[in-house]
This record gives structure tokens, C-alpha cells and sequence, in this order.
């Protein structure tokens, strides 16, 4: 991780950039709808593209796809999605990663 | 502008975002949990939570850092989580866009998903409040958030160097991405942009660079963006979600 100061500084730099460019240089000038209607979809893209390939082919188990993780992950999304409480999608998962740590399968 | 109003609506930020510690608190130690478990040091750590100040892009960085992924694609990835902090931007400026420079940049640099989430639910109910009553209420909403955000991660940090590998530590990033998308997925437009975002982020995870997220995570946004557009959903009102 030779590169992790220019990360933290540039992703410290552009996250703030992010935050102030409205407030801080446009004022309250309306932004063009197509733009609006893709930055409404930014976090739910981004998150799924990240996790699936992690949840598919695990990086701990050096890619081979793990049933533990698969359930893990499922139970996170279920509990998530029905309920919408993050802790408790934190908890479902969390709850599964563990019991799979002591129980034989 | 009276001192005592600022102060009151301070203190009632302050009152609203206390719950939020109990969320902020467990996350940023997860993240720095996370951090340790990747290597970083104390120091590195700590300075991430205060240089950058967002979680999801914090464990999107060090997960790609982890996976070897070039920088450039590891600042474009972390960067492209926190878009959503410009709709928080665009939504709140018409409520704090006549501060002096100085609160602006105090404000922008402290606008995360809870302080913004609970200011604009108070500025929308209360269209009577001055702007620095608007002000000292963010200030309230930020006490019990942004610092708490620091110092646990430095409690995370200490209490990663004794979790044993054996709990899957390594999954406890995934596992927090999940909680943090599922319960945003409240449309069908939503859940479009995510099923096909995970898809096209697999069927091209073959790609170079770690640009499978990059298509994946455009394609998503393209879906969801379409999805709205051809339903002819009501333009939801909260940004970002």
C-alpha cells in the first residue's frame, strides 16, 4: 500500500469537493434532470457492483465461491431489504460468518 | 440573529442526532476493524476517518487497495460511492447557501449521510427557521456524529489487532455494503439499478484495472435512471437514497 497517502489525500480532496461544489459554487441553480435521475441510482449501483464479485468469488478462500458466504451475504440482503435496518442486516450476516466458524459444514 | 435561539436550536440538533451514535459509532468501528485487518497502521487509520469522512468510500478504498487495484481506479471507485454527497450538497444549499465562505466549507466538509438526512427533515418541517438557527442546528446534528466517528474508528483499530482470522473478518466489508444498500432499495427502479449493476459488475469481472465495477456500477445507474424515466416515477424527493 505505497500509494495509501495519495489516496487519502485525493479522496479527502475530491470527497470534499463533492460536498461543497453546490453550496459552496453553484448556489441554488437547478441541475439538469437526467443528471438528478442517474446520481439518484449512484449509491444502489456502486454498492451491488463492488459486493458481488466479493460475495461470488471470496478473496479468503482465494476465489472459490464458499456456501458460508453465499448464506452470509443472502441473509444480510434479505433482513436488509424486509426489515431496513441496517444493524440488523450488520447482525444477520455477522450472525452466520460466526455460527459457520464453529459449526461443521 | 439572538445568541438564545442559536443556542436552543443547538442543543435540539444535538437532541435529534443522539440515536445516530449508536449507528455511527459501530460502523466506524467496523471500519476500523477493517483497516487494521488490511494492514494500516494507527496513524494511517485514524487520519483516513478524518481526511476523508465517509464510510462507504473509506471501506471501498481500502477493500480495492487490498485487492491491488490501481490508485487511479481506487480514488475513481471511492469517489463514485460518494456521489451522492453532491444531491446532499445540491439539496441543502438553498437552506445554508447564504452562510459566510468560512460556515460553507465547515458545513460542506461535515456533510455526511446522517448530519444531512437530519438537518433537511428539520429545515423542511420548520420553513420559519433564520439561517443561522439553520446553522447552529447542523452544528447540533454534527456534536454527536463526526466526532464520534474518529474515535471509534481508533477503538475499532485497537480492537482489530485481537479478532482471530477464523471469524471471517474478511467478510465483514461485504456484509456491511449489503446492510447499507438493502434497505435503499425501495423502488423498482432501485432494485433494476442494483440487479443489474451486481450482473454486469460479474460478467465483467474479467476486465483489467477492477473496470468490471466501473461498468457494473454504470450500468446500474443507466438501468435505474431508464426504469424511472419510462415509468414516469414522481422525481423522488430525497436525493441520494
Amino acid at each position: 500500500m505505497t500509494d495509501l497517502w495519495i489516496v487519502i489525500i485525493v479522496l479527502g480532496l475530491g470527497s470534499f469537493g463533492l460536498r461543497f461544489v453546490f453550496l459552496g459554487l453553484v448556489g441554488d441553480r437547478a441541475m439538469p434532470d437526467w443528471l438528478l435521475r442517474h446520481l439518484r441510482y449512484t449509491a444502489v449501483a456502486v454498492m451491488p457492483a463492488l459486493v458481488a464479485p466479493l460475495v461470488v468469488w471470496p478473496t479468503a478462500t482465494n476465489g472459490e465461491t464458499d456456501p458460508l458466504r453465499l448464506i452470509a451475504a443472502a441473509a444480510a440482503l434479505v433482513v436488509g431489504y424486509v426489515w431496513k435496518s441496517l444493524y440488523g442486516a450488520v447482525g444477520a450476516g455477522a450472525a452466520v460468518m460466526i455460527s459457520g466458524a464453529w459449526l461443521p459444514f | 440573529m439572538d445568541h438564545t435561539d442559536a443556542m436552543s436550536s443547538y442543543w435540539r440538533g444535538m437532541r435529534t442526532a443522539l440515536p445516530f451514535l449508536f449507528v455511527v459509532a459501530p460502523f466506524a468501528m467496523l471500519f476500523g476493524v477493517v483497516a487494521a485487518d488490511a494492514g494500516l497502521n494507527l496513524f494511517e487509520i485514524i487520519s483516513f476517518s478524518v481526511v476523508v469522512i465517509a464510510g462507504a468510500a473509506q471501506f471501498t478504498a481500502v477493500q480495492l487497495m487490498q485487492d491491488g487495484a490501481p490508485t487511479l481506479v481506487v480514488i475513481v471507485s471511492a469517489l463514485a460511492v460518494n456521489l451522492r454527497m453532491a444531491m446532499y450538497s445540491a439539496s441543502i444549499t438553498p437552506h445554508l447557501g447564504h452562510l459566510p465562505m468560512w460556515k460553507r466549507v465547515l458545513v460542506a466538509y461535515f456533510l455526511v449521510d446522517q448530519t444531512f438526512a437530519a438537518s433537511i427533515v428539520e429545515y423542511e418541517k420548520r420553513p420559519e427557521m433564520t439561517v443561522p438557527q439553520k446553522f447552529a442546528y447542523f452544528m447540533g446534528v454534527m456534536t454527536p456524529i463526526c466526532p464520534f466517528w474518529y474515535l471509534f474508528t481508533i477503538v475499532g483499530a485497537l480492537v482489530g489487532e485481537a479478532v482471530p482470522p477464523e471469524l471471517g473478518l474478511d467478510f465483514a466489508l461485504p456484509i456491511a455494503f449489503i446492510a447499507l444498500f438493502a434497505p435503499a432499495l425501495r423502488t423498482g427502479a432501485h432494485r433494476a439499478a442494483a440487479l443489474v449493476a451486481a450482473i454486469m459488475a460479474l460478467s465483467f469481472a474479467w476486465l483489467p484495472y477492477n473496470l468490471g465495477l466501473i461498468v457494473g456500477a454504470l450500468s446500474g445507474m443507466m438501468t435505474g435512471a431508464d426504469v424511472e424515466r419510462r415509468a414516469g416515477l414522481p422525481a423522488d424527493r430525497r436525493p441520494g437514497a
